[in-house]
Formats: structure tokens, sequence, C-alpha cells
């Protein structure tokens, strides 16, 4: 009897202090799923999707309150992606929040800018240089291309341009064969 | 002693069709009326333009400044006045323009002051800084700036310097006749590199279908006196060209994936590179111009010095180009690539200029579906697994073609040449590897944007707290003031801390009121921040503030 309850008690404490040394070992910080998430989203931080930046809408979409089609910049691809992550059903993008337009950077004419750091304060990556009373202008190799500096400039100086191929970006096209060709 | 030879998996042997291009001597290719030079020639950055339009230029002199340590300069290829600097269709299968220097040279080619320097007495790093400010790039095909690959690794040092003439691609002779007319100075410029890299053999590579190159090369070789250099024919196999390839074939060292031959001791080059390194460092001459052989639908195939900068039509009328040309292909029919126009200039990746006819070649069969043979794979002289790379990039299947090694092709295009079914595959390849590289600069730009957004909220927080933390010191102040002037009455009720701290806040609000009174009243507000400031600038105050009490005195 009482070589069965010590034999039992000291199955517990060694099977207590596995456990116990697992779980301050192997602690996950946070929720994995969440970095997977925000790791495919486009980081353009726009808020298109509804909510203030990706990280916030990875945390939404892991927790099931978002529906993974929100992200216009991500594209149809992202859409794909994160089906394919999450092991839900594709379904196209919600046009509600926005189409996907190719990639472009803002650019402020400097002629008509009065310097009023509104689109300074609106800039989620800090890629907009000026200061109060003094021309602003894009640091074009930060921008994402969010278009939240649009709405807040009061003289309407900033636009969206689409950015160009060059030599280094140029891609190969998917090699197509025509019809006529092969016939 | 004759030196055992290694063999590469695979490689086929296409018909060389070198014959007719090497009947006649290297030619000068006459001055043309214009010289497109465009200033990104290299991997790299692009050099940023050292001339404006009206400006005059020497033969020599720098007109695009490398841009950081990976890019190469550009220069004038002949004396004359540069028209404009803007950007012009460029010898690129994309068809997209870059900025250019366009020259029109006055027909002196005068050279600009040349000063060769001492290379015994010049450290290597020195001496790696000038062969970027020469221009002097891989002359191959790959256009890597060479004076990268002249530093020796740190971990391992260079034992064994392969300059590969080979030149194993069909039609392209220019190395051929390079090393069969100017081997002495082929042989200089490579001893330079084996001076910089202290390399203790030298291997020139030569296919065993060049037999006058090998005898001018060994003669070359001979005659310089030295010792642990030895120029070797190697079977004609394409692509034995390829530097991995020859690595293989004159040394045995396999380089595997992920690695590179300098962390095996060796490093190749080509002997277009060598010329190229002996003149800009023994002849003070940066790279301006390079042997191109001009073959395909012309009268007479032959090998050309081109000034970098010249329309490839001039060059290919000079040659005599027959009617019923569709297209020019720079680089050989393997590898090569069709140009987006006639027009397009000659640049330092360009080692043929193949004219190319419907009769000569004709347009590819139909594609039909892979039957699974396995003829790429037993071709494909990198080991790989050509029909599974396709199968992957065509179904856009990017990251299990990488898990195949996709970026270990070398694009040499036996898989194509050998395929049943005429499948382009190396299309396939090229596709999907820039749609990798693609999402590899988006994944960069958004782990950027990330880190940027992130900070951004850590700012915003910071400025806050610290915004909060200074009015609440402020406030204090106040109140010490406050407190410090109604001393007496503070210290009588020090014990009873609420009502202590109830009256320094009465005493602001009183503050506050007579401030807000004073104005009310018309008082001048005592002007602020004026404590250093010129006597001058305090004089334009109290000019202003009388103004402003004038002002307020009419209206009232």
């Amino acid at each position: 009897m009482l070589s069965a309850l010590l034999v039992m008690t000291g199955i517990a404490l060694v099977l207590g202090a596995a456990l116990g040394f697992a779980a301050i070992h192997f602690k996950v910080e946070g929720d994995p799923l969440v970095e997977k998430i925000d790791s495919i989203l486009p980081q353009t931080q726009c808020g298109q999707c509804g909510f203030p930046g990706c990280r916030p809408y990875a945390d939404a979409i892991a927790q099931g309150e978002a529906d993974i089609n929100q992200c216009p910049p991500g594209g149809d691809e992202g859409v794909r992606k994160l089906a394919d992550l999450l092991g839900r059903e594709y379904k196209p993008l919600n046009e509600e929040h926005g189409v996907e337009k190719p990639k472009s950077v803002a650019f402020i004419d400097e002629q008509t800018c009065i310097g009023c750091t509104l689109c300074i304060q609106a800039c989620p990556v800090d890629a907009i240089v000026g200061a109060a009373k003094q021309m602003h202008t894009i640091v074009a190799a930060e921008c994402t291309g969010c278009e939240l500096c649009l709405a807040p400039c009061p003289v309407d100086c900033i636009s969206m341009q689409p950015i160009g191929e060059t030599v280094e970006t140029w891609k190969w096209r998917y090699p197509v064969i025509k019809i006529k060709q092969a016939a | 002693m004759l030196r055992k030879l290694f063999k590469f998996h695979g490689g086929v042997k296409p018909e060389t069709h070198k014959d007719s291009s090497t009947t006649q001597a290297i030619a000068k290719a006459p001055l043309p009326a214009l010289l497109k030079v465009p200033l990104h020639q290299s991997i790299g950055g692009t050099p940023r333009p050292l001339v404006r339009a009206g400006e005059k230029v020497l033969k020599g002199q720098r007109i695009g400044g490398a841009d950081g340590n990976v890019s190469s300069a550009v220069h004038a290829p002949t004396s004359g006045t540069v028209i404009a600097v803007e950007p012009v269709l460029m010898a690129h299968a994309s068809g997209l323009s870059t900025l250019s220097v366009m020259i029109e040279p006055d027909g002196e080619d005068r050279w600009i002051e040349r000063h060769p320097i001492d290379l015994r007495a010049t450290p290597a790093d020195e001496i790696r800084d000038y062969l970027r400010d020469q221009g002097v790039v891989g002359l191959g095909g790959a256009v890597f700036p060479s004076h990268l690959k002249l530093k020796t690794s740190r971990t391992k040092p260079t034992r064994t310097l392969i300059i590969n003439g080979a030149e194993c691609e069909p039609f392209i002779t220019c190395d051929d006749m390079l090393m069969r007319e100017r081997a002495p100075q082929i042989v200089s410029g490579m001893l330079i590199m084996q001076h910089i890299l202290g390399a203790e053999e030298v291997l020139v590579g030569i296919e065993d279908n060049k037999p006058a190159a090998v005898e001018s090369m060994k003669a070359a070789v001979a005659a310089a006196g030295v010792e642990g250099c030895s120029v070797v024919a190697i079977p004609t196999r394409y692509p034995a060209g390829g530097a991995k390839q020859l690595i293989r074939v004159l040394t045995g060292i396999e380089v595997p994936h992920g690695a590179r031959s300098t962390d095996y001791g060796v490093q190749c080059f080509n002997v277009g590179t060598a010329y190229a390194i002996h003149e800009a460092l023994d002849l003070d001459q940066p790279l301006i111009s390079r042997i191109v052989t001009v073959a395909g639908n012309v009268g007479q195939p032959r090998n050309y010095e081109v000034l970098i900068g010249t329309p490839m039509n001039e060059l290919a009328a000079h040659a005599g180009e027959q009617a019923g040309t569709d297209a020019y292909i720079m680089g050989g029919p393997m590898m090569g690539f069709r140009m987006p126009a006639f027009d397009v200039p000659v640049v330092k990746a360009t080692n043929c200029v193949l004219v190319s006819s419907p009769s000569l070649f004709p347009p590819a069969p139909p594609e039909m579906n892979c039957i699974r043979c396995g003829e790429c794979a037993k071709a494909c002289p990198a080991d790989l697994q050509p029909f599974e790379l396709y199968w992957f990039s065509r179904a856009r299947n990017f990251g299990k073609a990488q898990e195949y090694h996709l970026f270990d092709c070398i694009e040499c295009g036996c898989c194509s040449y050998v395929c049943p079914s005429h499948i382009r595959l190396v299309d396939y390849y090229r596709f999907a590897k820039s749609e990798i590289w693609a999402r590899e600069r988006d994944k960069e730009a958004a782990d950027a944007a990330r880190e940027r957004f992130d900070f951004r909220n850590l700012r915003q927080e910071r400025e806050k707290q610290e915004k909060a933390a200074r009015l609440a010191a402020k406030a204090a102040e106040t109140r010490a003031k406050l407190a410090s002037d109604s001393g007496g009455e503070a210290s009588q009720e020090a014990g009873e801390a609420p009502t202590a701290a109830e009256q320094a806040k009465k005493a602001l609000i009183a503050a506050a009121l007579k401030k807000a009174k004073q104005q009310k009243e018309g008082a001048p507000v005592p002007p602020r921040n004026t404590e250093n400031l010129s006597p001058d600038t305090l004089a334009e105050i109290d000019a202003v503030e009388a103004r402003r009490a004038a002002a307020r005195q009419e209206t009232e």
C-alpha cells in the first residue's frame, strides 16, 4: 500500500517537474500564426482593410474577426497565400475595401505645397521629409504607396505615380506560345 | 607532361560554324556617326553621368563614375562632343531604355593623357580601385566587375588562376582571334592577375578546335618565361566555357551548390578580360572597345575591334549584311538574346552580333507536351533535373523550383537543344528566376516598411510620454514657484497635504485669471524668449510692440 503510494507520488513529481520545465523552456511568445500572416501581408500600412495597419489586420484574421480578402495591395496572390496558410477557401478580393492597383509612389508637386505638415503626420512609414512652412518631399524608396497622405493635403498637391519598369526590375514574361504558330 | 583532364556531366555538341569568321584578321570597325554609350553596362549600380550635353570629351575620358563598389566606370570611346545624356534603347532583351551618353565623334580620336601605374609599387587595394575606375568588367558575357573578382578570399588563398579561352558557343570566335593575334598582351594581363591574387598556378583552357590559338598562347607563355603556367587544350563540348564546367575539366573540382570557386582556391577569368586588364594597367587605356564577332546572315563574317556604343546595324552593314535579316542576336545561338531593335549599341557584354534570318534560324517548331524522356537531364551540365524545373516553373510553383536548385541553372540551353518536344525550357527558367527575384525585392521592401512603421509607432508613443512628462514638470515648477511666493501661508498648513495642494491649485487658477485679465485689458504681455537676443533684435521687437500698441489704440 505504502510503496504503491510512494511510486505514484514519485511519478507525479517527476512528470510535474518535466511539465514545469517544458512550460518555461518551450514557452511560445505571442501567437506564431499572427507572425506568419503578417509576413504575407504587404506592409503598406494603408488601412484599407479597416484596421490601423497590417499587424492589427493579421491579429484580426488570426482571431477569425476579419476575412482574408480585405487587402487590396496584397492582391489576388496575397489572398491565395493566406488561404493556403489558413486552410481556408480562396475567395476573390472584397471590392468594398478597394481594388488592386499597379504599384505606385506618392509625388508632391513642390510648386503647390504650402508646408502644412499634415501629410507628414499621416505617413505611416515616415517617408515624407519637410517642416512647417517648408516644402515637403517624398522619399520615394521608402514610400509604400498607401495613399494615406492624399486625403489630408489641403491643396491637393500629392499625386500617385506608378513605378515604371527598369532594366533591373524587368521580368521575363511567362512563355506564351501563340495558337496560330502552333497550328 | 600530359595533364589529367576531367569531364563534366552532360553537354552537347552543336555545329560550331566557327571557320568562316576566322579566315581574316581582326579589323578596326569604322567610326560611326554617333556613339550611344549606355551608363549601365555591368552588374551592380548604374554609374552616375559625369558629363553634360555640349561638353567636349577626349578618348578615354571618364563619362560615368562607378556607383559604389559593386559597379564599374564608363569612358568615352573616342574624342568628340556630348550631344545628349538621355535614355536610349538598350542592348537588352527587355527592350527598355537606360540613361546613355550620346557622343558625336570629331574624327580626331584624341586620347586623354595617360600615365600607366607602377604595378609592383602599388598596393593591391589601389590596383582594384584603379581597375574599377578603368571600367574593366568580365568580357565573357556576365560583365561582372573584375576588381571584385581579384579579391582573395580571407579564409582560402587563391591557388589556381584559370584563364578561360574555351569559347564553346557556336559562331563566336572573338576570343579565338584575340588569342591568335594578341597572345603576348593576354599573357601580360594574366601575369598581373596572378600577381594580385598570388596564385601559384595559371591554367589557360582552350577548346581543341582552336589549334592556332593554343599554339599562339603556348608560344607567348614560353616567351614570357613564367613558371607554373600551362596552356591546356580541352575537348570540344558545349558548354566547356562555363566557369564551373571549365574548373571541373581542368582541376577536377566540382563547385557545389551555394559555394563559390574561390572557396576552393580557384578563380576564373576570360581571355578578353585578361587583355583588358593589360590595356588598363600597362597602357592606362580604359575599356572602350572590344572584339566582336559579326556572323550569320552577312557576306563576310569577321571579327572587328569595335568601340563601345557603336550601333549594331552599322557594324552589320560593314560586314556585308544580306537581305532577309529579321533580327540581331547578341551572343550565340544557344544563349544569345534577340535585340529589340537594329540600332542598339554594342556594349561591353557584346561578344557577338549574330545576324539572324528566317533561313538561318527558322522559327522554332511548335512546342509539344513533355514526354518525360529525360534527355534534358542527360544533357544538363549543372546536374539538374530540367524537366522538374520546367514543370514547377510552368505551374508557377517557385518554392519547389528553388528546392530543385533553379538558381544553379546557367541557362546554357542544352536542355532546350536536346528536347524532342521543342520546349523552350530556358524561357521558363528565366521567367521563374525573375519572378523569384521580384518577390524577394518585394519582401525586402515589406520588411523595411514594417520596421519603419513599428519605429514610427514607438516614436509617437515616446513623444506622447515626453510631452506628458514635460507638462507635469512645468506644472510642478509653477506650483513650487507659487508656493514659495506665498511661503508663509503654505508653511503654516504644511502638515495638511491635501489643503496645501488645493491652495496651490487655487493659486494657479488665480495666476491664470490674472494673466487673462491683463490680456483683456490690453496690457502688453511681456515678450518671451528674449534673453539671448542681440540688442538689434531687441530694438526690432520693441518697434514691433510699439506698432502693435498703436494699432490697438486706433481700433479702440
